[in-house]
C-alpha cells in the first residue's frame, strides 16, 4: 500500500498515512485530487478505480470514505477486506464508531492503524490481539515514567 | 502563564469557525500560544501542543515549527510523550527533512527498550518512513529482533525489514539467516509477515528466489492446514480462516512457481483444492480465488487446472458483485493472450458486460471483446460494438472507432460490409475518429472498385443529414469528387439509385464550403471535389464560377488552390482531364512513406497540396510517391530531369518547391528498369556538398520491375540556405539476375530553378 486516505462527504480529511515519501505540497496535491475524484464517483461503481499509474480501492462507511492506494501486483478484493478489517478495529475500540469519534480522537485512530498495519502491509491478522495491543498500551500511558532501557 | 487548553477543547473550538477566515484566526492564535509554550521548553505539556498541531495539520496548516520538539517527545520517558512524539515524526519527520537523521539515535535506543511497546513503537516508525541512511544505522538492531522469540516484536521486525530492504538493496544478505526458521512460526502475525518479507527478497533477486524454493513444500502445508482446520475464532472471517495469510501464500507460491516445474507441480493439488473448495458467497472467498486464479495463470500449471481458473473467471462475470466482475475482467484481459479459446467460451457474457453501468468495467470489457473479436464471430461481435459506440461515453468513443477500424480492416467478410461498418462509424462517432482514419477510408474505398458507386450514394445520402461530423465530411467530398459521374448516373446495384442532378451535387458541394461548420482542411476538400466533377460533369460552367469566386478568399489555403485551378482552365485547360483522372488502385505499401507529411486533418494536409499543387492529391499521405509521376511535375514549373540512366536503370528527378520554406526542395526520384528483369533490393543513396541537408524519406518499395512495368519513387528534401547550385552524389545498389550490382554517379545537371 502507498497511502490511505480517511475524508468526510465534503471532502475534509480525517486521516492520512503515507508510506512513501512525498513532499507536502505532492501530498496535499494528491489529496486534493483523489478526493475530488472519489467523491464525483457515484453509488453504483466499483470500489476500484485507476488513477495515475496506482490502482485506488474505496469503500464508504457511513459518512467516511476510506481510500488506499495499493501497487499493480497487490489484490484489491483483499484491500477491501484491510479497509473493512480497520473499521472492525475502530468499531471495537470506540464501540459503535462514527466519524466523531475519529475527529476527536485521531491520534487513537493512528495508533490503531499502527497496530494492525507497518509500511503498508498488515502486520497482524488477529482482530483480538490488535486489540490487546492497544489495550495494553493505552495501560502504559498512565504509567509516570517508564523504566529505562 | 495557564495551562495550554486541551486537544479535545480546541477541536471542538475549531469546529465551531463558521468561516474558513475564522478558522484561521483560530488557529493562528493557538500556534502563537504553542510557539511561546514551547520556547519556555515546557516538558509538562508539550505533548498536548504537539497533538494540537498535528490536528493543525491535518486541517492543512503548517506545523514545522513543531519537527523539534517531537524529537524531544521521542526522547522523553514518559509513554504518553513517546506515543504522541512518534507519531509528530511520522507525520511531519519525513525523509526530506533535514533534522530527519536527529531520530536515528533514539530509535536505537527504543529498539533496545525494555517495553515492548516502546520498541513496538520505534520499530513502526522506521519501518514507515525510515531514510536510506537511518536504515543502514539501524539494520543490525532490526536483524537481531527478527531473530528475538517475542512473537509481538518478531513481526514487526520483519515488515521492518522489508522496508530497510526496500530503500537499501544491498543490505539484503544480512537477514537472509534469520529467515530460517520463520516459517515454523504458529503466531499468524509473525507468519503472515514473514512471508511478505520472504516475497520482497524473492522479487528482489533471482538467487535469493532459487533459494526459497525449497520452502514451497512448507508453503503448501500451511496453507492446507489453513484450509482444512476447524472454525478459528481468532482468525475467521466469514467463515475463512486468515484469508489474509492465504492470499500472501498464494502470491509467494505464484513467485515461487513461475518457470518452475517442479515447484508448479508441488503446488498443483493445493490450488485445485482451494479453488475448489472455497466459499464464493463473500468478497473474502472471492479475494481468495482470485489470488488463486492468478496464481494458477502464472506457474506452469497443467491444462486442467488452467480450465478451472478460467471458469472461476467466468463465473466472477456473473457475479451481481460489480467489484468481483471488474477483477475478472482484468484478469481475463491478462490471459486472453495465452489462453484465447478458454476465454472466447464466456465471450457473450463478456459483451453483456458493455452494458454495464460502470465506467471502469465498460472499458475493460471493451478492451477484452476486441481482442475476442475474430474471423467467424466478426458480425455478431461488430453489432454489439457497433451499438455500444453508439452509445457509450465520450472518452470511449476515440478507442472503440480505433478498433472497430482495425477489426474489420483484419477480419471483414465482404466489402460491402466493410464500407457499411465503416459509415456506421463515421455517421454515429464521426468526430470522435483518429486523423488517420480519413486517408485509410479513401484508400478502402478507391480499393473496392465494384463497391464505388454504392459507396459514394451512400455517403452522399449521409451528407445530406449532416455535415457536422468532420471526418465523414472529407471523405464525402472526397468520394464524390472522384465518383460524381456514377452518382448522377444512377449506377447502383448493391441498393436503389437515387435520383439526383448534377446541380443537386454541386449544392451540397458549395454548401460545404460556406458552412460555419466546416474546418479549413473541409473546405479545401470539397473545393477541390468541386474542381475535379469538371471532367465528370458537364455543368463546367458553374464550376468555373465557384472557383473563380474563391481567388480571392481570405482563406490563403483555399485562394492559392482556386487560383491554380483557375489556371488550369485558361492556360492548362488541355493537361486537366489527364490530371483530373480517376485514381488508381493504391497497394498498401508496408512503410508509411514520407514521415514528415503528417496524415493529420490538420495544417499539414494543406502542406501536403501546397508542395503538390494538385488536386488529387488528398490521399493517404503513403502513397504520395506512387502518383503517376508526369501528372506532377508540369504544375510545379519546374521541369524534370533525367538523373541517371546506365544499364537499363533509369532515375528521373521531378521537383516541388516546399512552399512554407522556400530554401527547401522537395525532389521525387523515379526510378524505372527497362530490362526484362526485375531490379530487387534496390537503394538509392545521396549524399551532398556540405552547404546543404538532405533528407531521405522511406522509398515506395525495392524492387524496381522489369520492362518498365512501374517504378521505385522516394522522396529528397534538400535544404540550401545559401542558394549555391545544387549538385549530388548518388549510389546504387541492387541485385539483378543474381548478381549485385553497385555504382556511384554525379548529378550535376539540376535545372537553376531547382535552387534558386
Amino acid at each position: 500500500m502507498q497511502f490511505m486516505l480517511l475524508f468526510s462527504r465534503q471532502g475534509k480529511l480525517r486521516l492520512q498515512k503515507w508510506y512513501v515519501p512525498l513532499s507536502d505540497k505532492e501530498k496535499k496535491k494528491i489529496t486534493r485530487e483523489l478526493v475530488q475524484t472519489v467523491l464525483a464517483r457515484k453509488p453504483k461503481m466499483c470500489s476500484f478505480l485507476e488513477w495515475r499509474d496506482l490502482k485506488i480501492v474505496y469503500k464508504r462507511y457511513a459518512s467516511l470514505y476510506f481510500c488506499c492506494a495499493i501497487e499493480d501486483q497487490d489484490n484489491e478484493l483483499i484491500t477491501l477486506e484491510i479497509i473493512h478489517r480497520y473499521v472492525e478495529l475502530l468499531d471495537k475500540y470506540f464501540g459503535s464508531v462514527c466519524e466523531l469519534d475519529i475527529i476527536f480522537n485521531f491520534e487513537k485512530a493512528y495508533f490503531i492503524l499502527d497496530e494492525f498495519l507497518l509500511g503498508g502491509e498488515a502486520q497482524e491478522t488477529s482482530k483480538k490481539n490488535v486489540l490487546k495491543a492497544i489495550e495494553q498500551a493505552d495501560l502504559l500511558q498512565e504509567v509516570r515514567a517508564l523504566a529505562t532501557a | 502563564m495557564p495551562a495550554p487548553i486541551r486537544l479535545r477543547e480546541l477541536i471542538r473550538t475549531i469546529r465551531t469557525a463558521r468561516t474558513q477566515a475564522e478558522e484561521r484566526e483560530m488557529i493562528q492564535k493557538e500556534c502563537a500560544a504553542i510557539r511561546s509554550s514551547f520556547r519556555e521548553e515546557d516538558n509538562t505539556y508539550r505533548c498536548r501542543n504537539v497533538a494540537k498541531l498535528l490536528y493543525m495539520h491535518m486541517l492543512g496548516y503548517p506545523a514545522h515549527f513543531g519537527q523539534l520538539e517531537c524529537l524531544k517527545l521521542i526522547a522523553s520517558q514518559k509513554f504518553t510523550d513517546k506515543r504522541i512524539g512518534y507519531l509528530g515524526a511520522m507525520l511531519l519527520l519525513d525523509e526530506r527533512q533535514d533534522v530527519h537523521l536527529l531520530m536515528t539515535n533514539c530509535i536505537k535506543n527504543d529498539l533496545n527498550h525494555s517495553t515492548q511497546y516502546v520498541q513496538g513503537l520505534s520499530l513502526c516508525t522506521l519501518g514507515c518512513m525510515g531514510s536510506s541512511e537511518m536504515c543502514r544505522d539501524l539494520a543490525g538492531e532490526v536483524e537481531k529482533l527478527l531473530k528475538t522469540s517475542n512473537s509481538y516484536l518478531r513481526k514487526k521486525a520483519a515488515l521492518c525489514a522489508v522496508h530497510v530492504i526496500r530503500k537499501v538493496p544491498e543490505l539484503m544478505e544480512m537477514f537472509l539467516p534469520a529467515t530460517k526458521n520463520l516459517l515454523s512460526e504458529k503466531n499468524h502475525g509473525v507468519l503472515h509477515t514473514s512471508v511478505v518479507l520472504l516475497t520482497e527478497m524473492c522479487e528482489r533477486s533471482p538467487d535469493m528466489l532459487s533459494h526459497f524454493r525449497k520452502l514451497v513444500p512448507q508453503l503448501v502445508r500451511i496453507l492446507k492446514n489453513l484450509i482444512m482446520s476447524g472454525y478459528s475464532p481468532e482468525h475467521d472471517v466469514s467463515g475463512i480462516s486468515d484469508p489474509f495469510l492465504q492470499v500472501r501464500i498464494l502470491r509467494l507460491l505464484r513467485i515461487l512457481g513461475k518457470g518452475d516445474d517442479d515447484s508448479s507441480e508441488a503446488m498443483n493439488d493445493i490450488l485445485a483444492q482451494v479453488a475448489t473448495n472455497t466459499e464464493t458467497s463473500k468478497n473474502v472467498g472471492n479475494a481468495i480465488l482470485y489470488e488463486t486464479v492468478l496464481t494458477i495463470m502464472d506457474i506452469k500449471s497443467e491444462s486442467g487446472l488452467r480450465v478451472l481458473a478460467i471458469n472461476i473467471l467466468g463465473r466472477f462475470l456473473l457475479n451481481n458483485d460489480k467489484n468481483i466482475r471488474y477483477v475478472a475482467l482484468t484478469s481475463l484481459l491478462k490471459t486472453v493472450q495465452t489462453d484465447h479459446n478458454a476465454v472466447q467460451r464466456h465471450r457473450s457474457t463478456i459483451v453483456d458486460c458493455l452494458k454495464d453501468l460502470d465506467v471502469s468495467i465498460k472499458r475493460r470489457a471493451m478492451e477484452l471483446s476486441f481482442a475476442l473479436v475474430n474471423g467467424n464471430n466478426i458480425r455478431g461481435m461488430m453489432k454489439e460494438l457497433l451499438y455500444f459506440l453508439d452509445s457509450c461515453d465520450p472518452d470511449f468513443k476515440a478507442d472503440c472507432a480505433s478498433g472497430i477500424f482495425l477489426a474489420a480492416e483484419k477480419y471483414a467478410p465482404s466489402k460491402r460490409w466493410h464500407i457499411d461498418t465503416v459509415m456506421r462509424v463515421l455517421t454515429t462517432a464521426g468526430s470522435y475518429v483518429r486523423d488517420d482514419s480519413v486517408p485509410n477510408l479513401i484508400q478502402l474505398i478507391t480499393n473496392s472498385v465494384e463497391m464505388h458507386a454504392y459507396t459514394v450514394q451512400r455517403l452522399y445520402k449521409a451528407l445530406l443529414d449532416d455535415i457536422s461530423q468532420q471526418p465523414l465530411v472529407q471523405v464525402a467530398s472526397w468520394c464524390i469528387g472522384e465518383y460524381g459521374d456514377l452518382l448522377v448516373s444512377g449506377q447502383c446495384e448493391e441498393e436503389e439509385p437515387i435520383q439526383v442532378s448534377e446541380d443537386e451535387v454541386l449544392d451540397v458541394l458549395e454548401g460545404l464550403l460556406v458552412s460555419n461548420l466546416s474546418t479549413p482542411v473541409t473546405r479545401a476538400y470539397s473545393l477541390t471535389a468541386i474542381m475535379k466533377l469538371s471532367t465528370r460533369f458537364s455543368s463546367v460552367n458553374r464550376i468555373k464560377k465557384v472557383v473563380s469566386i474563391y481567388g480571392s478568399s481570405i482563406d490563403v489555403e483555399l485562394q492559392q488552390r482556386a487560383v491554380e485551378y483557375n489556371a488550369l482552365f485558361k492556360k492548362y485547360d488541355h493537361m486537366r482531364p489527364a490530371l483530373l483522372e480517376r485514381m488508381p488502385i493504391m497497394e498498401k505499401t508496408a512503410t508509411n512513406g514520407p514521415t514528415d507529411i503528417a496524415q493529420t486533418n490538420g495544417e499539414t494536409d494543406s502542406t501536403i497540396l501546397d508542395t503538390k499543387h494538385l488536386p488529387s492529391i488528398t490521399h493517404p499521405a503513403s502513397q504520395v510517391g506512387r502518383c503517376n509521376y508526369h501528372i506532377c511535375f508540369c504544375l510545379a514549373g519546374i521541369p524534370p530531369m533525367t538523373a541517371y540512366n546506365k544499364n537499363g536503370l533509369k532515375i528521373e528527378f521531378t521537383f516541388e518547391r516546399s512552399n512554407p520554406s522556400p530554401n527547401i526542395a522537395v525532389i521525387t526520384i523515379h526510378a524505372t528498369n527497362s530490362t526484362e528483369a526485375d531490379m530487387t533490393e534496390f537503394v538509392f543513396q545521396a549524399a551532398v556538398p556540405k552547404t546543404f541537408q538532405l533528407q531521405l524519406l522511406s522509398p515506395s518499395s525495392n524492387v524496381v520491375p522489369a520492362l518498365n512495368q512501374g517504378s521505385v519513387t522516394q522522396v529528397i528534401r534538400v535544404l540550401n540556405p545559401q542558394k549555391q547550385q545544387l549538385r549530388m552524389r548518388i549510389k546504387l545498389t541492387y541485385t539483378h539476375k543474381g548478381s549485385p550490382v553497385q555504382d556511384l554517379a554525379e548529378v550535376n545537371n539540376f535545372p537553376p530553378q531547382s535552387w534558386q
